[in-house]
């Protein structure tokens, strides 16, 4: 076997398999998105932005990010420097803090329903310990606060561990030799973070922000299971455009929408958080 | 194409290759209707195991079961031996994809329910299989808060409303529920009920001085409606729960309630309005695709689905009625029997004023309805200004009419060429 072509070949069979079924489809994604009966057309896109849910969707969307991945980023930091300070049981832990990680988020949905919906745990809870009479109706249309603020702890009790195990192991990879080197001058657990931690971890960094915003930007079953239609978001319209209205090219053009605003993002961030040429670890 | 559907496409491939070594025999009948476990299982033993040959019964949701059909179109070889579905699934099919059916020697009792299955063109696209309809149900500890001097069989909406509002005052609840939820058939109520009762007509009076006395008066309704019901899909759950007392919802979707618990319910007809006690068919056809691999097997299945002790079984396993004439059992279900009594008095009251499917609008069955629940969710749930809503969405609605050309059906007044909206 010649060395030098070894690594394409290896790599050939992901490369077709990628092609065949991402590259593939999403040409004909695209090819649908700009086309309508008769040829190309901006169409599908003039339909799907004009639609009155579109700014509300597209709100709530990028509302439920903000809300979210902050949360995120700062619970896997702290997580993951406590598991990194660990000695005994730091792989049991780990298994337990990434449990979330295994469940479907379609399941995730459903367990925060049972828990806030009107025969749900809080309602039996609260009934029990006095605080109210009657059970509470905490996901209705009257209380759009609560149903955000149960779709946005869902999604972080959910996916917060994804960015856990790549801030770990980035974190894993700073040599012990600068943290030494940092308390034999004096600089306490705070400094060490900021000045330490912080920066070394910046290509995880940027790899578990990435992941994690363009996942926030698909989110759809659990607002599907807690919101219902109360909560649209760009998922979900995309779903009804598919399946409800049958309307594939309206579909593809929010697709291709969501896309875009995740290229976006991805680009934003990959910029903020750029390691320097030459400063590698 | 989406993604998905490729996605779905190469599913469905090797699950024909998979069908096609092990049961090679049994004809697919894929359809939309009896999904839940219970009905699917009854259709298999109590309906389909009398047929001569072998029935490998498969329902699904309606968008895997267009986007398998369509797969099977595109590539012009299939296995689905027959369809069962909704009237407006197969409107949204093109009727050249459906087998011509007018040489079967079955076809329904009422010629409104075959002329509709021809889809528009001058053939049988689609053979009626069943029916239902939707209706009122309550929980029987809300009689005695029925409005004096209201006979719960000839309710008026603001005798409705009045019950609603005495119910909410007396438990301190409000206890209608409506299914507004994602899988909730409300857009029904719009069509068949709430327009036609009020304004006697969809289309053409969508936008009238009548239409804003209607959702005035649905306004009114849903401020003593359970507010959960944006999340209530299938309404037999909440009476059961006892999370609403009152409930709106389609016959089949009630049933699971009366054969519980049967004497905890009971059933009645829809309310009037000023221009008469709206209320709407729901059909179901069977059809054959192009590409059916034994086309004759297909249709002797039809056959034998027609016949009136195969509907009378499809009746039990799906509380969906016959219709072909049939002498029904005196043993049938509880629902059966509450449902069809409902059904009975809606139909016969003095001011009946029963409307059609919507017909014609093709693949944009789903675009229609959308009008509809935008409607609700703007004026009823966002609190928007009725008039200006109706103003708004009337464009929308008249650019499907348009594009689709589709003629006004009852109780619209008829028209030529596209039902206009005034």
């Amino acid at each position: 076997m010649n060395a030098r072509l070894l690594p394409y070949i290896l790599i050939l069979p992901v490369t077709l398999f990628l092609c065949l079924f991402f590259l593939y489809p999403f040409v004909l994604v695209a090819a649908q998105a700009f086309t309508t009966g008769d040829g190309f057309s901006l169409e599908n896109f003039r339909e799907v932005v004009g639609y009155w849910k579109f700014p509300i969707s597209l709100k709530n969307t990028l509302l439920l990010a903000a809300a979210v991945v902050p949360v995120q980023l700062a619970l896997a930091l702290l997580m993951a420097t406590m598991v990194n300070r660990m000695r005994r049981g730091r792989d049991l832990v780990l298994y337990i803090w990434t449990i979330p990680l295994g469940i479907s988020d379609l399941a995730a949905g459903m367990i925060w329903l049972a828990i806030f919906e009107q025969s749900g745990f809080l309602n039996t809870i609260l009934g029990a310990v006095g605080a109210i009479d009657r059970p509470v109706n905490f996901l209705s249309y009257q209380h759009m606060g609560v149903v955000f603020l149960a779709i946005a702890l869902a999604e972080i009790w959910r996916a917060t561990a994804i960015m856990l195990v790549i801030l770990v192991a980035g974190i894993g990879l700073i040599p012990k030799e600068y943290y030494e080197a940092a308390e034999v001058f004096g600089a306490g657990p705070w400094q060490r973070f900021r000045r330490i931690t912080l920066p070394l971890l910046r290509p995880s960094l940027q790899t578990a922000l990435v992941l994690r915003v363009i996942l926030a930007f698909e989110v759809f079953a659990v607002v599907a299971a807690l919101g219902g239609t109360l909560f649209p978001v760009l998922m979900s319209e995309t779903y009804a455009y598919q399946f409800d209205l049958l309307d594939s090219g309206a579909a593809a053009a929010m697709a291709l929408i969501i896309l875009a605003i995740s290229i976006a993002s991805t680009l934003v961030i990959l910029r903020v958080l750029r390691v320097p040429k030459g400063a590698s670890i | 194409m989406s993604f998905r559907c490729h996605v779905a496409g190469v599913v469905s491939a090797v699950a024909i290759g998979l069908s096609a070594t092990g049961a090679q025999a049994d004809i697919l009948f894929w359809s939309t209707q009896a999904k839940p476990v219970e009905e699917a299982q009854a259709m298999r033993e109590q309906v389909l195991s009398g047929f001569s040959g072998g029935v490998d019964y498969q329902p699904n949701d309606g968008g895997p079961w267009l986007t398998r059909l369509k797969a099977e179109l595109e590539s012009g070889t299939g296995t689905i031996g027959v369809l069962g579905a909704l009237h407006g699934d197969f409107a949204a099919l093109d009727p050249d994809d459906l087998i011509d059916l007018d040489d079967l020697g079955v076809k329904a009792a009422s010629e409104t329910f075959n002329t509709l299955a021809r889809l528009g063109t001058d053939h049988m696209q689609y053979v009626p299989w069943m029916q239902a309809s939707y209706i009122m149900a309550a929980n029987r500890k809300a009689l005695e808060y029925l409005p004096e001097g209201a006979d719960i069989n000839a309710l008026t909406y603001d005798q409705l409303i009045e019950w609603a509002a005495n119910v909410h005052e007396a438990t301190g609840e409000p206890k209608f529920g409506f299914p507004a939820g994602p899988k909730g058939l409300k857009h029904r109520f719009f069509q068949g009920y709430l327009y036609p009762s009020f304004t006697n007509g969809v289309v053409r009076t969508f936008a009238s001085d009548d239409a804003v006395v209607a959702w005035e008066k649905m306004r009114e309704l849903w401020s003593h409606t359970n507010p959960a019901s944006t999340n209530f899909s299938f309404m037999q759950e909440q009476l059961l729960s006892g999370d609403a007392w009152i409930v709106f919802d389609h016959t089949s979707r009630l049933a699971q309630a009366f054969n519980e618990r049967p004497d905890e319910f009971v059933a009645f007809p829809a309310p009037a309005g000023p221009k008469g006690r709206g209320f709407m068919p729901v059909l179901a056809g069977l059809a054959i695709p192009r590409t059916a691999p034994d086309v004759e097997a297909s249709k002797e299945l039809v056959r034998y689905m027609m016949r009136p002790e195969t509907q009378i079984a499809t009746l039990r396993a799906t509380n969906f009625f016959p219709v072909v004439d049939v002498d029904l059992p005196d043993d049938l279900p509880p629902a059966v029997k509450a449902a069809g009594d409902a059904i009975a008095r809606m139909s016969a009251a003095p001011d009946a004023n029963p409307g059609l499917l919507p017909a014609g609008l093709g693949d944009k069955g789903g675009d229609f309805n959308r009008v509809f629940v935008d409607t609700f969710e703007r004026i009823v749930l966002a609190g928007q200004d009725i008039r200006a809503v109706l103003d708004e969405q009337k464009q929308r609605l008249a650019q499907i009419m348009q594009e689709t050309g589709a003629p006004c059906w009852a109780p619209d007044a008829p028209s030529e060429g596209a039902c206009p909206v005034e």
